[in-house]
């Protein structure tokens, strides 16, 4: 293998933290004459258009001596990471030239979805964990970076929780490289698929420990107490960041982990991790959407929104195991969906607080007369999320439960259908969202306008949340073919 | 040899010392302190099986040095947050930080 190929293999994480070096030298040697939004986005485009370029022209699957590995299953991830850090970047330049430091801004949100690119290419428990901590202790940062009491308040709770979660994923670590005796998860697979009935016990510590040390990147319970708080502190931009890209993350993770090392459906401990999923989803489903009835405040109804949306996807992860190949594409299929559609209600969210100062929901009263772009594109979003048609939320909900029935496994039923009377309960919340947008009176009617490049995200995130909907084959064909090669 | 037992009962108790500190302690240096007994015994963990197996041994011993740096670059930041708080609110209690709740 050529230094050009291993080059070209983490190319898309490579331009992200290129960009993220850029954005600093330029703020140091320019100051404030310096364009870094612009360098901010040709680096999210370069390592799009880098992804894209690795699917086309294709890629050797090892790279670093094996420490990462660049596959159809990386690339699905990786152009969904890519495509958030642009949006995000693109919607944030008005409101980041108001921040004291934008560079650092930008660079941390480079710096931190690099790591995600490669944590979707990890293929070694050491690369996992250094690049899963990378792009924590930069998210640790961007939440707390207005200097205002309640983002320095947030930013504590989320390092708080996320070194606790760090520890307990480690520890999980640590008895999977003790048994199996190597960090790479080939080595374990090969181990797991050989491994004696004694081995049961100690392996099934070994991954509910890592199941809740990666639940933290998920939200998915029992680490997701921090989600409605640090989505409240946090700016709303952020927030975008956390619950889109860092999910997709921790889930490509998970299913890395789960999938590749513990051997997918055919181990003798893939009913025993599979049945662990199905209660944390559930659980996960609860907690959201009872925490996210009675909010008031936009951004922390999100955050249990976030938490129930992961019960969701977890769902997917539980049918893995049954011997289903369409739950790890229906997880894939879910995250793409998500991702459109959480983008596009944050980036409002975010709109909002910045015309209108406020994230109270009742403020968001007769939006649709003030804004129609942005109470149309929400609107949208929460009916994605709500899971109605025509919306790619919908699509995707039927694809992970399908996956779960067609198993035919009994407890998967009953999960399904524990699923099927939680989404009734999210229709509660985030219809009367809608309806106070849509039907109750302003009590100012002045109109407003976004900004260029908030209007761009909005409008992509529209059609894409109609797009996927309607027609939703072209992206279950590639969630398909990045699943296949995680098999 | 020291059967390896011993040490796996000595990581498994700094990591439940750990974990109880960070549920029972109330100030966030505390917790702190109580997240690097966890990774320490982690790291304890890690060495013991690296230098109990014979195959690709390294690989452990790479990861214990990994999780001590990682370790320091979390806990410096966490400082560096808790101090910005205690400017701003005079406590470094965590119980305290609770303007973000329903």
């Amino acid at each position: 293998m050529t230094f050009f190929d291993q080059v070209h293999a983490v190319g898309p994480a490579l331009a992200l933290y290129a960009g993220a070096g850029a954005v600093l030298s330029a703020d140091l040697l320019q100051g404030r004459r310096a364009s870094i939004w612009g360098l901010a986005v040709v680096a999210g485009v370069v390592s799009l258009g880098w992804t894209l370029a690795q699917l086309i022209v294709g890629v050797e699957a090892g790279a670093l001596g094996g420490a990462v590995r660049v596959d159809a299953f990386s690339i699905y991830l990786a152009a969904i990471i890519g495509g958030v850090v642009l949006a995000v970047t693109l919607a944030a330049r008005e409101w980041a030239s108001t921040l004291e430091q934008a560079a650092e801004f930008y660079a941390l949100l480079l710096v931190s979805a690099g790591s995600m690119v490669l944590l979707a290419q990890a293929e070694d428990l050491i690369t996992l964990f250094v690049a899963l901590e990378t792009t924590s202790i930069a998210q640790f940062i961007l939440v707390g970076i207005t200097r205002n009491d309640r983002s320095s308040e947030a930013g504590l709770k989320y390092l708080l929780t996320g070194a606790v979660a760090a520890a307990i994923l480690l520890y999980g670590f640590a008895f999977l490289f003790g048994m199996a005796g190597t960090t790479s998860l080939e080595g374990i697979a090969v181990w797991v698929a050989s491994a004696p009935e004694a081995q049961r016990l100690p392996l099934m510590l070994a991954f509910v420990f890592v199941a809740v040390g990666i639940g933290f990147k998920m939200a998915l319970v029992p680490s997701h107490a921090w989600a409605p708080d640090v989505y409240e502190g946090s700016p709303a931009l952020v927030a975008t960041f956390l619950s889109v890209a860092s999910k997709a993350a921790g889930f490509a993770v998970a299913m890395r982990l789960f999938y590749t090392a513990l051997g997918g459906g055919d181990t003798f401990i893939s009913q025993d991790w599979g049945k662990m999923f199905a209660v944390l989803a559930a659980l996960s489903m609860i907690v959201g959407n009872t925490g996210a009835l009675l909010q008031t405040n936009a951004k922390r109804l999100l955050g249990y929104s976030s938490i129930a949306q992961a019960g969701n996807i977890a769902v997917g992860l539980a049918a893995v195991a049954a011997g289903s190949t369409a739950g790890p594409s229906g997880v894939l299929f879910f995250l793409g969906a998500y991702a459109v559609t959480n983008v596009g209600a944050f980036v409002v969210v975010s709109l909002v607080a910045d015309r209108l100062g406020s994230e109270q929901i009742a403020d968001y009263a007769g939006l649709v007369k003030r804004s129609p772009a942005a109470a149309i594109v929400l609107s949208l979003c929460l009916v994605s999320l709500t899971g109605i048609p025509p919306t790619a939320g919908f699509v995707a909900k039927v694809y992970v439960f399908n996956a779960a029935v067609q198993s035919g496994e009994r407890w998967l039923l009953a999960l399904v259908a524990f699923a099927v009377l939680n989404t009734a309960i999210s229709a509660f919340y985030y219809l009367r969202w809608v309806r106070t947008m849509i039907l109750d009176e302003p009590r100012d009617a002045t109109p407003f306008r976004a900004s260029g490049g908030v209007q761009f995200v909005l409008a992509v995130s529209a059609v894409g949340v109609l797009l996927f909907g309607l027609d939703p084959s072209p992206l279950i064909q590639a969630a398909q073919d990045a699943a296949a090669a995680l098999l | 040899m020291i059967p390896i037992e011993n040490f796996l009962v000595l990581s498994g108790l700094l990591f439940a010392i750990g974990l109880f500190g960070v549920l029972s302690r109330r100030s966030a240096i505390l917790i702190l302190m109580s997240v690097e007994l966890m990774l320490a015994g982690v790291a304890i963990n890690f060495i013991t099986f690296a230098s109990y197996r014979d195959t690709e041994a390294f690989s452990g011993l790479v990861f214990a040095l990994f999780v001590i740096t990682v370790a320091a670059a979390e806990v410096g930041l966490a400082l560096g947050i808790v101090l910005r708080l205690f400017r701003e609110r005079r406590t470094a209690n965590v119980d305290e930080a609770s303007s973000l709740k329903w």
